[in-house]
């Protein structure tokens, strides 16, 4: 058995590793875990991975979770280009700090905004009050004038003259709330400038393949009441 | 001027910064960042780091935010033993899985532990609700588990036989709440094990200077703290409700 990745699209961190693999052409079993049917929490998957979150790699008996770790191991097993992760001290300093810091900053911005707008109140049937959702966009924005201010400032990519895991990450981060609606690009020519760069560095064709599914998130059926039940509490947990 | 690493050791990020490079002999101009004084609001800190975090390092004219970029960057600078980010492609995404992991799953938790046993009371002079206390110690609890049964099982460090960056990480963030008199390691014999094994492998000398700090904070007059960055502490606070 070859290399498997259990992934969801829905997801930020599994569209990041998607395009990365494709667009490296490694080669690779896709295994989908339909977030919005549960089935991360069936049994079958918590012998993947008992944390019942996607992505998960499996290399063999090797398993990895945690997306910045799976794109690591990608970029070095499958020898990707250096851009990807270069070999320059200062250069993959620069791209680490990056991927460190969005952990707790644009990433659980990105994904609460997507939950609060749309997916809570669609999926789930939960209503988000005004107040909550105003605060989560305020919080989105100000993560947004750190990536602008502090990471991309006038450079073409992230961390450099060059595509790397960061600009990959951070812009699957913010398909988030542009699949929930909101106008994350507006009124920031320079974060879209950059995010026409990072399209075209992907590939129009990947990236649109990527983010079909995150795109049509508000068609989202609604979760029935047995799966609301088993899900809620753990959404709530996810982007608290 | 050679490498700045501006820190303050009541942070666990900062230690684990202070501990590795002290270990690894890196030579290093220790900048003082008081958080207890505000420091890290300063017009000259806020230019080393305008997101006002700590640890950062200054390496001439690079400067370099987030613990553990500064961490892979020592290590690979100053080329550290190859056990603090073993070359094995498996054993390396163990770590990197682990650093990944514990921002969200450890760092926070133990943190938010810390400022709901000791320092919410002692600023605001409020308890923290006893329910919202459950709930974060419960979180505690379950991570550690995952701790032990996803990243050190039945080894003796995270990687196998030796320390690596994801054990000095882990630990220094599990001391966090020690200062709130929570000593997360007394529920787990193969915790406190591993605690100590990681504690050995450090240097017990090393590992309570870089702790010293944070066991005497209890000690604190916070009556001194500037009202500004009370009212910042206050706001902060907001988050944890």
């Amino acid at each position: 058995m070859g290399l498997e990745l259990y992934l969801d699209l829905l997801s930020q961190p599994c569209r990041a590793i998607y395009i990365f693999a494709k667009k490296n052409s490694i080669p690779f079993e896709l295994r989908t875990v339909d977030l919005r049917k549960g089935q991360h929490l069936s049994d079958a998957f918590a012998q993947v991975n008992p944390l019942q979150k996607v992505p998960v790699l499996k290399d063999g008996d090797f398993i990895l979770t945690e997306s910045v770790a799976i794109l690591l191991y990608l970029a070095r097993k499958y020898e990707v280009p250096d851009h990807w992760y270069p070999r320059d001290l200062q250069a993959s300093a620069r791209v680490d700090e990056y991927l460190a810091w969005q952990h707790t900053a644009l990433r659980r911005n990105c994904l609460r905004a997507l939950w609060h707008k749309v997916m809570l109140p669609v999926f789930l049937a939960e209503p988000v009050s005004p107040e909550m959702l105003a605060a989560t966009l305020a919080e989105l924005d100000m993560a947004l004038q750190v990536l602008e201010g502090k990471f991309l400032q006038d450079k073409a990519f992230l961390t450099g003259p060059h595509i790397s895991l960061a600009d990959l990450v951070a812009i699957t981060e913010l398909m988030h709330p542009v699949g929930a609606g909101c106008q994350v690009f507006k009124g920031r020519p320079k974060l879209a400038a950059w995010r026409q760069r990072v399209e075209a560095a992907v590939g129009e064709v990947l990236f649109q393949e990527a983010h079909e599914v995150i795109l049509k998130a508000k068609d989202s059926q609604p979760a029935d009441p047995t799966l609301k039940q088993k899900m809620l509490p753990k959404v709530l947990a996810m982007i608290q | 001027m050679g490498l700045e690493l501006y820190l303050d050791l009541l942070s666990a990020s900062c230690r684990a910064v202070y501990i590795f490079a002290r270990k690894n002999g890196i030579p290093f101009d220790f900048q003082f960042v008081d958080l207890l004084k505000g420091q890290h609001h300063s017009r000259e800190y806020i230019e080393i780091n305008p997101l006002r975090k700590l640890p950062s390092l200054r390496d001439g004219k690079f400067i370099l935010s987030e613990s553990v970029a500064i961490l892979f960057y020592l290590c690979r600078k100053y080329s550290a033993p190859s056990h603090w980010y073993p070359p094995d492609l498996h054993m390396r995404a163990r770590v990197d899985e682990f650093m990944a992991w514990q921002h969200t799953a450890i760092q926070l938790p133990m943190n938010k532990m810390l400022w709901m046993k000791l320092l919410i009371p002692m600023i605001t002079g409020d308890e923290v609700p006893a329910e919202k206390t459950e709930q974060m110690l419960a979180e505690v609890r379950n991570n550690l588990k995952l701790f032990e049964e996803k990243f050190l099982q039945d080894k003796m460090f995270i990687t196998g036989d030796n320390i690596s960056l994801a054990d000095l990480v882990a630990l220094v963030e599990m001391m966090q709440p020690t200062a709130g008199n929570h000593n997360v390691f007394l529920n787990s014999a193969k915790l406190a094990e591993w605690r100590m094994r990681v504690e050995l492998a450090i240097g017990s000398s090393l590992f309570c200077e870089a702790h010293d700090r944070l066991m005497k904070l209890a000690e604190w007059d916070c009556s001194t703290l500037d009202p500004m960055v009370k009212e910042r502490i206050c706001d902060l606070l907001q988050k944890f409700k």
